[in-house]
């Protein structure tokens, strides 16, 4: 692989993580992350939407007139943003009952717009796929990592695995809403953190 | 002007056939879908129904009744449960718009004489970790056998004999709530023949 | 369900912004002053009021009876992009002063979840229209009165010290935080 490839994989797992760097899409966020399951179903649903519309969208970047652009991608977006939703329905019945509005509202999701926009509209399909991988495996590891402190902490558990014994009762306000908050805020200090020591 | 007017048929016609083929890819993928989704539901429905009632060699589902509540504004559905023909219990499915985060809705299990036997909360917004626990067995052990015709069918902060799941007073409500109206519902019907 | 419990509850209950988690970037986005904080909360209401209004029509008049509800997602969206647009165009010829004050946040609501999250809950929720727009109009007084509290906390703390580990986006998000545990004070009145 060379340099470019590289460079457009890698970034947005760590110089351009959408999550701890960017802010990108803070809706899902903190909407799911009550379980590190619900965070990884979420991110990987993401990365999926991702892939297939930086695909699509770098496809059809030249035939589509400039002035356009946006409500083409758009349809893109959404078109695969539904299909991945009834695919949900069908085989994953039960972690498309737990994100709920979240899975259609990956279409207003900054990162997929964003990425459209700033990247997949500028470069071949083969860097284009890169990047929609970095960006989404990104924002997976950010969901899914702040699912586990949520649920680690709040409810005892990991991957619904309980390990908190009888009468134990576990950080509850980390699954509440204001949880979602303050565990973000603590994940970005350390990332920042770690990140300047590199 | 010539130029600006093909721009817009190549505008026009750029966007035209990004939304043919969207809606291509949509509606055959609703169709591909559309039987799994439904094939899902009823799954979920019918373990539901095996969670909460006694042994059956029926088919529930296939046996299903719609029943109103007596104020007539609410259908819920009635599953019996036969052992070799014979009712021995039966499940409701509910619902209550009194829940922390909305409507909270269940399949509630009854044996024959109309104490409960057990219920599965289907579909709730409810806090995790907190009202969620009302689908937990630490909560649910208390409701079978109880029979809400003989004894007080209210959490106890109502002067009632349900002990409600800690901190979440308001969804345990919901559920006795919920519960209520399929019973209601039941009796209503039996009234009604 | 009365309407005056769809709007406390929208309001304060299940505030969009600190306990639905709709419309965050905005909330961390233009919440540095009052001023522009309210700006984007008025342009927040007239657009999600006007989009919910739109859309219900839409789903009821084309999406079910034609059974195209798996549609929804696309419709929605398409709708509402071209709704803004279509605002910004008319304020900008119509009323110039009002355009000025809104203009700048009309595009960016587009991309915010909470209009087309909005759109969405209130066909969910079976809401009749009257119903739907009390809790879209509802929905966008609860996102203007967070945004415009958070933007009045964040004036005061560019002058306090903060540590430097926590500058710029934890500190927010802490006080964010520290809003929605205020606000599920509000938890369980109607109930």
């Amino acid at each position: 692989m060379n340099k470019t490839s590289y460079e457009n994989l890698t970034r947005g797992i760590i110089k351009e993580n959408p999550t701890f760097v960017m802010l990108l899409g803070m809706c899902p966020t903190l909407g799911v992350t009550t379980s590190a399951l619900n965070g990884l179903g979420m991110g990987i649903a993401t990365l999926f939407v991702l892939i297939l519309s930086n695909c699509a969208i770098s496809l059809i970047k030249n035939l589509v007139p400039a002035q356009v652009r946006i409500p083409a991608y758009i349809v893109v977006i959404a078109s695969f943003v539904t299909v991945i939703d009834l695919l949900m329905a069908a085989y994953l019945p039960a972690l498309h009952g737990a994100l709920g509005i979240f899975i259609p509202l990956i279409v207003v999701n900054c990162i997929i717009l964003g990425r459209a926009e700033a990247f997949a509209s500028k470069h071949n399909v083969w860097q284009s796929i890169l990047d929609a991988v970095g960006m989404g495996l990104g924002f997976t590891i950010g969901l899914t990592s702040l699912g586990i402190v949520r649920e680690v902490l709040g409810n005892g558990s990991l991957f619904n695995y309980s390990f908190l014994s009888g009468e134990a009762t576990p950080l509850l306000l980390f699954v509440m809403p204001p949880g979602a908050f303050l565990a973000l805020a603590a994940l970005i200090v350390i990332f920042n953190r770690v990140m300047r020591r590199n | 002007m010539k130029s600006s007017y093909k721009t817009f048929a190549q505008m026009l016609s750029s966007l035209m056939i990004i939304a043919v083929v969207a809606a291509f890819v949509l509606s055959s993928v609703y169709k591909l879908t559309e039987k799994p989704i439904a094939a899902a539901k009823d799954k979920r429905e019918l373990e539901a129904i095996k969670e909460v009632v006694g042994t059956f060699n029926n088919d529930p589902f296939a046996e299903q009744m719609t029943i109103m509540t007596p104020d007539q504004k609410h259908k819920l559905q009635f599953y019996p449960a036969r052992q070799d023909g014979v009712i021995n219990s039966f499940a409701i499915k509910t619902f209550s718009d009194n829940g922390f985060g909305g409507r909270l809705e269940m399949i509630v299990g009854f044996y024959i004489n109309g104490a409960i036997k057990n219920f599965k909360i289907t579909n709730h917004h409810e806090t995790p970790g907190l009202g969620s626990k009302a689908d937990e067995p630490k909560f649910k052990e208390q409701f079978d056998g109880f029979n809400p015709q003989k004894r007080k069918f209210k959490v106890r902060q109502d002067g009632g004999e349900i002990d409600a799941v800690t901190a979440a007073t308001i969804t345990s409500r919901a559920v006795i709530d919920a519960i209520q109206r399929a019973l209601d519902a039941y009796n209503n019907f039996y009234a009604g023949d | 369900m009365s309407y005056l419990f769809i709007f406390i509850s929208a309001v304060f209950v299940n505030n969009i912004i600190l306990s639905q988690f709709l419309g965050i970037c905005p909330f961390l986005g233009v919440s540095k002053k009052i001023s522009t904080a309210a700006g984007m909360g008025f342009a927040v209401m007239f657009v999600m009021t006007l989009a919910t209004i739109v859309t219900y029509l839409v789903y009821y008049t084309f999406l079910q009876p034609f059974n195209l509800t798996f549609m929804m997602t696309v419709t929605f969206i398409l709708v509402i992009a071209a709704l803004v647009q279509m605002v910004e165009i008319i304020i900008k010829k119509v009323s110039p002063p009002l355009y000025e004050a809104l203009g700048i946040f009309l595009p960016l609501i587009t991309t915010n979840c909470a209009v087309l999250g909005i759109a969405i809950l209130t066909v969910q929720k079976n809401y009749t229209l009257v119903a739907g727009v009390c809790y879209a109009l509802s929905s966008a007084i609860g996102f203007t009165l967070a945004i415009v509290i958070f933007a009045g906390i964040r004036e005061r703390l560019a002058f306090s010290r903060i540590p430097p580990a926590l500058q710029g986006t934890p500190i927010a998000l802490i006080t964010a935080g520290l809003l929605s545990m205020a606000f599920m004070g509000f938890a369980g009145i109607g109930n």
